[in-house]
Formats: C-alpha cells, structure tokens, sequence
C-alpha cells in the first residue's frame, strides 16, 4: 500500500486564508490543488511536507477563463477539463486541445489544474510548454500584493519555481493577438504517459510572411525550453518545409535532452526537430483553414 | 482528525488521519468494497468514485478532501433492488470476466451517459482511456455501455 507519510491537513477557504497559512506556516507546508502530481510523489516519499493546504475550495475564485479584446486570463485552479470544454480558449488557442487531449485522462482531467500543472513544475510537463508556446505570464499573489513574471522567469529549475513560500500562483494571462494559430504534438511512450518529448507551436502570420513565432519544447530541458533564435530565423520570412525543417534543426542542436527509460538523447533530438517542424507547418495549416 | 462527508446520500464523520486515502476510507472504514484498490499511481482507474457528482480516482484524493462533498460509489447505483441500466448492460453484454476494473469502468460509463446520452464508440472509448482492463478488450465494455444508452433512449420514448 502506498500512502504518504504523516502531514497535518489543513484547508483554505479564500486566497486570503491560503496566503494566511502559507504565512504562518512557511516552508513546511505544502498547497495541493488537484493533487495528480503531489500525491503520487508523496506516496513514493519524493515530495513530504509537515503540512499540506487544501485550496480546491478557491475553486470557485479561481477557477474561471476569461476573454478581453488583448488577452485571455485563466484563473490557476481551472481545471484541465475545464480548459478543454472552453470554446472561446479553442478557438483563440486550438493548442489547447490538442495538448489537453495528451494529458492523463478524462478522470484525471477531471481534477488536475493549469496552476498546479506549472507550480509542479516537471521538465516534462505539457501546460508549462503550451504557456511558454504562448508567451503567458503568471500573477503570484502574496501578502504585500500581486506581481508578475513571465514563464522563463517562473520556473527556475526541475520542480522549483518563483513562488515564494507564502505565495500563491493565481493567474495565467495569454496575450491575444490576430493572424495566427497553433498546435500541439507529443510523443509518449503509451497513452497518457509524460512525454518523451513534446513541442507547441504558436504562429501569426502578416499576409504572406511570417510575423512571429513561438515554440515551446517539454522533457528535453531542465524546464520548458522556448527557442527564441526560431523566432529570429522565421520573422519576416514566407513559410516552406524547407524554412520548418531549419528550425527544427535549430530546436534539435539547443535543446539539452538526457538519455534516460525515455529514450536516449539522440533520439530526443530527433524528435524535438521533428516536432518543431510538423506543429509550426500545422500553424501555417490552421491559418488557411481559418482555425 | 474529523471528516465529514455523504457517501452515496447518507452523511458520515469519522475519525481519521489526513494522509487516509480516500480508496482506503471507502473499503477498510466503511466497508464499502465494491470500489477496487488497484494500481496506487491513478493509472488504472479501477478505484473510480464520483465527487460531487464528477468521476475521480480515489487513490489519487485524500479522503479530507472529499469532506464536505458528495461521494458516490459503485454501492450507490442500484435502487431499491433495482440495478442502474449500466450494471444491467455490464451482465446483458459481458462487459466483465475478472471484475476487477468493473466498479471504475460502471463509475465513469455512467457519468458519461449523464453528460452524453448517445455516445459514439469513440467517445466511449475515450472516456475509460483512464482505466485499464485486461480481460475483456474492451470491446465488449463499449458494448456494454451502448447497451444502457439504448435501454435508456427506449425508457425515455415508451
């Protein structure tokens, strides 16, 4: 039998009551959300805490996704369901769909959320590279205020982030911006597995050439990687196979993949540039089609 | 510590400790085992529950967390002697061998018939692609679950 090891359990009512806790309790404590990531890693004695909070009733604070003129804002405790039954996320964001339709599985989905999913901070992790795909920024909420950092910034390493102990993650915006689309592919070993690699890519275009791109890559870094050189080499230009297969190459060689059970490091690579240039090419898709 | 919850529409307290499963609060505190322990990594899904009213693996959520919610177990379906449409299609259809993986598969399927009274066998797939089953192929499980759609759609036009 699996089981954590001895914790205190507590539960928050509202942000005020988390960041309260957090206060008090400091490094010790623990916030569960969903609990799909942590609990597995408590049970396995990876992850233990003297205390864990319960924030699954800011659920109604917290849980919402709402679409303005500039920018989509999610509340951190929507759910991956949630994400994947929003029409107006799809339609700005079809990345979602395809990414949530890879994570876990419906029951799972059920239950997991966006905050949870990033604050884990897995160097495999899917939402963290579809938010570094999008160029999201994070709102973290302590007692002296709000303040915002952008994805590069917010994970600083395989599980850590820039969430202070008495901080909370409450907010993930993406910026909105017309003439684009994009998308999501993984690789895993069986289905709803962590990826073996996986890659988003976000595209706008400004008639016949590229005006921005974006890619974030998962579990071929110590964090989610955004190759901003990709976007360099793709701005200004027309789209072509022959321009998505450079900057998968591009992805290949600054990716920094490990061998592991996954696979080996060569093979990561492979797919990395593999990825990078079947999900820009399906951006370009999108865009004809009008999705 | 003290947990308070309704499980299948009768509220119970009970005294337990805040790393309590909430797979292990069903079957070793109130001996309801018709929910199965399974995989411990949510892999499986054998261990499925409802918690206010949504399908979720129960050796994934601790049971504090279910306190105050509503919890329904596979114990919950049938009434006053009856069994739910989804139970009967299981039998009708041999949508089990072993049984194990049945209380999470009937679980989820029935949550699905609630959201989606006609599912394709697409969707039906998809929606136990969290649970694992290794007798029956699946096959005869989607089979199953068209079967109480059916009877279901039958109820309601007769």
């Amino acid at each position: 039998m699996q089981v954590p090891a001895p914790f205190e359990y507590a539960r928050a009512g509202n942000v005020a009551e988390a960041i309260g806790l957090l206060e008090r309790l400091g490094s010790s404590a623990k916030l569960v959300a969903g609990g799909h990531s942590l609990l597995p890693m408590m049970k396995l004695r990876l992850a233990n805490f003297e205390y864990l909070i319960d924030i699954n009733d800011l659920h109604g604070e917290l849980g919402y996704i709402t679409v303005a003129s500039d920018q989509i804002r999610i509340g951190a405790m929507t759910r991956h369901r949630e994400l994947l039954e929003s029409a107006p996320l799809l339609a700005a964001f079809p990345i979602f769909r395809d990414a949530e339709h890879v994570i876990a599985d419906p029951v799972v989905r059920n239950r997991g959320t966006l905050g949870g999913s990033l604050c884990q901070a897995d160097p495999s992790e899917d939402l963290s590279a579809v938010c570094t795909t999008l160029d999201a920024s994070c709102v973290i909420q302590g007692s002296g205020g709000q303040r915002v950092v952008s994805m590069a910034e917010f994970h600083r390493g395989p599980y850590e982030t820039a969430v202070g102990d008495d901080e909370l993650l409450i907010e993930i915006r993406l910026p909105l911006r017309a003439g684009g689309s994009s998308a999501y592919e993984k690789v895993e070993r069986r289905a709803g597995d962590w990826a073996v690699v996986s890659c988003g890519a976000a595209l706008w275009m400004d008639g016949g050439t590229i005006a921005e791109a974006r890619v974030g890559l998962a579990a071929v870094g110590p964090n989610t990687t955004g190759i901003p050189a990709i976007g360099e080499l793709l701005r200004g230009k027309a789209p072509s196979d022959e321009l998505f297969r450079e900057a998968g190459a591009l992805a290949s060689s600054s990716c920094s993949p490990v061998t592991d059970l996954r696979g080996t490091e060569e093979y990561k690579r492979h797919l990395a540039g593999e990825l990078t240039r079947r999900t820009l090419s399906t951006c370009v898709a999108r865009i004809k089609q009008g999705v | 510590m003290q947990v308070s919850m309704t499980v299948n529409g009768a509220p119970v307290t009970e005294e337990i400790e805040g790393r309590m499963l909430l797979v292990h609060f069903l079957r070793d505190q109130l001996r309801l085992t018709g929910t199965h322990w399974g995989c411990d990594t949510s892999n499986c899904g054998t261990c499925v529950v409802w918690m206010d009213g949504e399908p979720v693996k129960s050796c994934t959520v601790l049971a504090a967390m279910a306190g105050g919610r509503e919890v329904r177990t596979v114990e919950g379906l049938e009434q006053d002697g009856v069994l739910d449409p989804v139970q009967q299609g299981f039998m009708e259809c041999h949508g089990l061998q072993c049984g194990f993986c049945t209380p999470g598969m009937i679980m989820t399927a029935r949550a699905l018939l609630d959201r989606n009274p006609d599912p394709s066998d697409g969707e039906i797939r998809e929606a136990i692609s969290g649970q694992i089953c290794r007798c029956t192929g699946y096959t005869t499980i989607v089979r199953s679950v068209k079967w109480a759609a059916a009877y279901e759609a039958a109820q309601v036009t007769s």
